[in-house]
């Protein structure tokens, strides 16, 4: 068990890390990687049984970034959980570099699946719960999916899947910080309301403060002594949270900061 | 080779047996259909295996990414359904959520082509080798007769990666020996007549068979090919008869475009040019009527392949 304060700090770290690679990559998406970094936090430094030297270790638990183009929190996120070198953070979207825009299951250690178109994350998440079921492993599995990336037809599809095959060692995470590129959720294809969606799929729903780590913990205690059925936990959260000025900002969807906007933002974060 | 024109069978038949014959040697195979298991035939595996059988439903994409999924926990899912709805509806998943990583998922797929018949344009699928040729990372095999679709099934089962085996509703003639070898990326060159070669894949197999037999009475030699891998491609083999024979043809009930005639022109314009005469369905769409009509209509039967080899021979 890690405590609350360390898990805050260890999310605050993580936004550091997102900032340093976004900025040092010159591209990237600071906005979507930095509302889910408590989420990263508690799941790769409290939830999850990883082995950051064996990373693919048959009985670990399994982590899909569905929103794969959020990479720079789930790297960051394993740079600091010591599946590679933290430096490499600042090789982010280099020629050079195995961090790819979007994760590379094969290029980096500790990436359960390739991710990045959008729409995908909860198919593979359910194939892993199924052969977790079929061989009686008891790791669990966990995707993180946008709100605006639920529009797409095929979360559908694979949320009966979840459901069908009563996939209580699936959780489903929900980054609910309501905008997308074209602007917020509701402008653009309204995917609400995510948790009564959920709810008729079949999954067990929890609504949190994304941003609170103990309402996190809870979540996931809650999700993983549910039994018979998977769990979709919605979680609110703001969007470039940390950083004042890409806090709700549309515009930091998927833009690096300049130097001036990047020394802000480290100050911000206490770096 | 003496084929026996009157015993048929067509090759998501061939699939379905040699399917249930794997999953009792090897426990990591699992299938997957989108609720077309009595015509791709995996219905005979799920019977048997109903543990390892899963029913995705009518969703293509979330099937593609559930076997991704199932991959990268040391599964090696077969995964069926409608070669339309596999190498199309479902073209991002295979190349984002299987190609790109390289996952071990075999997307065995049936009712390729025109010879689906009676359904029309809709379901047949004509685009799928060009398709899914063009994915770094994949393997594309078109096989012939039942005896090389069990064999493929087998053998896909040894590749480290993604496979699309193309599979047919129509059937078509017994061409090989249970006895008879294969391999992955070597063509099979019957006959070495050097009149001309026609180079076929899947059912038009035997239609070029025929054709070089009924030619074969008017003294015509013939050379027929059958390229049950597209990818990756025999290059020996087509170079080999480029030099030996006068005419080259490839026939396929695939489009004319990115398919195996794309795939010997390729070939040939970089190692040995020489006109390549493409039979296939060009740049249309299918249409209702029975397999052999169709055949007929789109001039990819037997008959067609000796009118062209008659004009150029």
């Amino acid at each position: 068990m890690t405590s609350e304060k360390e898990l805050k700090e260890i999310a605050n770290k993580i936004r550091i890390g997102v900032i340093e690679a976004v900025y040092n990559g010159k591209s990237g998406h600071p906005g979507g990687s930095l509302s889910i970094a408590d989420i990263l936090a508690v799941l790769y430094f409290n939830e999850m049984n990883i082995y950051p030297q064996d990373p693919k270790a048959e009985n670990r638990d399994r982590f899909v970034l569905s929103k794969g183009h959020c990479s720079p929190a789930l790297y960051s996120a394993l740079a600091l959980r010591g599946f590679f070198n933290y430096d490499e953070l600042l090789k982010f979207r280099n020629i050079e570099s195995n961090l790819q825009g979007h994760p590379d299951m094969n290029k980096v250690p500790g990436v359960d699946m390739t991710t990045g178109s959008l729409g995908q994350g909860l198919s593979a998440a359910n194939g892993m719960a199924i052969a977790g079921k079929l061989d009686n492993k008891d790791y669990r599995v966990y995707a993180i999916l946008g709100d605006g990336e639920i529009e797409e037809g095929q979360i559908w599809e694979a949320a009966m899947t979840s459901n069908k095959y009563k996939l209580d060692n699936l959780c489903v995470i929900v980054d609910n910080n309501n905008l997308q590129i074209d602007g917020t959720i509701e402008e653009v294809m309204s995917s609400y309301p995510i948790d009564e969606k959920f709810r008729s799929f079949g999954f067990e729903v929890i609504n949190i403060n994304g941003n609170e780590i103990s309402e996190i913990l809870e979540a996931f205690d809650k999700a993983k002594k549910t039994k018979g059925k998977p769990t979709a936990i919605i979680a609110r959260t703001i969007k470039g949270k940390g950083v004042s000025f890409m806090e709700n900002q549309v515009g930091w969807h998927g833009k690096a900061p300049n130097e001036e906007q990047y020394k802000i933002a480290m100050k911000e974060l206490g770096y | 080779m003496n084929i026996n024109y009157e015993v048929k069978k067509a090759t998501r038949q061939s699939y379905g047996e040699a399917l249930k014959e794997l999953g009792e040697k090897y426990n990591d195979i699992v299938v997957l259909d989108a609720d077309l298991s009595s015509a791709t035939k995996t219905e005979l595996f799920a019977k048997e295996f109903p543990n390892r059988f899963f029913d995705i439903g009518i969703a293509e994409q979330d099937m593609m990414g559930t076997a991704a999924g199932l991959a990268t926990c040391n599964k090696i899912p077969y995964v069926s359904t409608f070669a339309v709805f596999a190498a199309g509806r479902a073209y991002d998943q295979i190349r984002n959520s299987i190609c790109y990583p390289k996952l071990n998922v075999k997307i065995c797929a049936t009712h390729c082509g025109v010879t689906v018949g009676e359904d029309g344009a809709t379901h047949q699928m004509l685009e799928d080798i060009s398709l899914m040729r063009t994915l770094p990372n994949m393997t594309v095999v078109s096989v012939s007769d039942d005896t090389q679709a069990k064999w493929a099934v087998q053998e896909i089962y040894n590749i480290n990666g993604p496979v699309y085996l193309r599979l047919a509703r129509l059937a078509t003639p017994i061409i090989y020996d249970a006895n008879d070898k294969f391999e992955i990326g070597k063509g099979i060159q019957i006959g070495d007549g050097t009149d001309a070669t026609v180079i076929a894949t899947g059912v038009t197999v035997a239609e070029a068979i025929k054709a070089k037999e009924k030619l074969q009475s008017e003294g015509k030699n013939i050379r027929v090919i059958d390229m049950h891998t597209i990818k990756p491609i025999d290059k020996d083999i087509i170079i080999k008869a480029a030099k030996e024979t006068k005419h080259i043809i490839t026939v396929e009930d695939h489009s004319i475009i990115g398919g195996l005639g794309s795939s010997v022109c390729e070939v040939l314009s970089e190692n040995y040019p020489k006109i390549v005469h493409r039979m296939g369905i060009k740049d249309t769409f299918g249409k209702s009527g029975k397999a052999e009509e169709l055949l007929k209509y789109f001039k990819i039967d037997s008959n067609a392949i000796c009118e062209k080899i008659t004009k150029l021979v």
